[in-house]
């Protein structure tokens, strides 16, 4: 099945990222659809790099702490009044 | 610190600021405390996170970042509005945090930080047929599993959100910075090229690398789970 111009699974997992942002040259972008076509396992994984990309946007960055709260609106206040 | 603004503000990038942030823009140049609180509230904690991929202490991070604010303020008044508020702020912290380092005579380029790249595999190679199998070298022995199947409910669990956050924790330094950026605050390509330093190539590497990883630890946290 493998022939020279086809990517192997283990290739295209790594043109991925690639892949999503746009970044694959014309010719390369046309082999990894063409693997996609026709692999069940690709499409998956393919998919969940779409999920882990999805779930990642969803973390919160941890709270600003009341010290750092403070240090700051000291700042502005002293930037306010001059 | 007006300098640092000015540098900041000269810089090209397309698209200016969003109408919430030309709201931002407006109340903090009315001295209007409450829009520099929502700003603080939004930005810090990540600023200070980016300023020790620069700086070798959380405490000088932490200075880092305050002083980063009083250039945005001193700097508010002539900020001209060609790239978005966001990136004129994280733009400042960057120039604040490189002549910080510089000071500390910890110039280390954010590139050469290691993790960059190298041949490491974004899947266990032991996924993959050998490649002596006569016909699928190279193929998936057994697929990955589908997600979609998966309850929103469990995906969005914050389990599986303090795995994920612990796989980004454990990341190289600058694997670490470009997913946060991209990925959790959702800068562009653009934006984190400009930021950290680095060619597109190599932040899409930086990505890559990191993104592999945490679908990894995904994966196996999900898959463990659920037989």
């Amino acid at each position: 099945m493998t022939s020279p111009s086809e990517l192997t699974c283990a290739e295209l997992v790594e043109l991925v990222t690639a892949y999503l942002e746009g970044a694959l040259p014309a010719d390369e972008r046309v082999r990894f659809e063409q693997h996609l076509v026709m692999c069940e396992g690709c499409i998956a994984y393919l998919d969940q790099m779409r999920e882990t990309v999805r779930l990642t946007g969803t973390l919160r960055e941890e709270h600003l702490d009341d010290h750092a709260r403070d240090a700051l609106l000291h700042a502005f206040r002293t930037w306010a009044i001059e | 610190m007006s300098t640092l603004a000015e540098a900041a503000d000269a810089a090209v990038i397309p698209a200016g600021p969003s109408p919430e942030e030309q709201r931002l823009v407006v109340a903090l140049r009315a001295r209007d405390e409450a829009a520099f609180a929502e700003l603080i509230e939004r930005h810090h904690t990540t600023m200070v996170r980016l300023a020790m991929s620069f700086v070798s202490t959380r405490a000088v991070a932490e200075e880092v970042a305050q002083e980063a604010w009083v250039g945005v303020l001193k700097g508010i008044d002539r900020f001209e509005g060609r790239s978005s508020l966001r990136t004129w702020i994280y733009r400042i912290l960057t120039n604040t945090a490189k002549t910080r380092a510089a000071r500390e005579a910890r110039s280390i380029p954010f590139a050469s930080l290691g993790g960059g790249g190298g041949d490491e595999p974004s899947v266990d190679p032991d996924r993959f047929l050998p490649a002596d199998d006569a016909h699928w070298a190279g193929h998936w022995a057994s697929y990955p599993r589908r997600w979609d199947d998966m309850p929103e409910a469990r995906l969005l669990s914050g389990e599986t959100q303090g795995v994920i956050g612990n796989a980004i924790d454990r990341l190289p330094p600058n694997q670490r910075d470009v997913i946060r950026m991209r990925d959790v605050e959702g800068f562009s390509s653009v934006e984190v090229c400009e930021l950290l330093s680095v060619s597109e190539a190599n932040q899409r590497v930086l990505l890559h690398r990191a993104r592999g990883k945490v679908r990894a630890a995904l994966e196996s946290y999900l898959d463990g789970d659920q037989g």
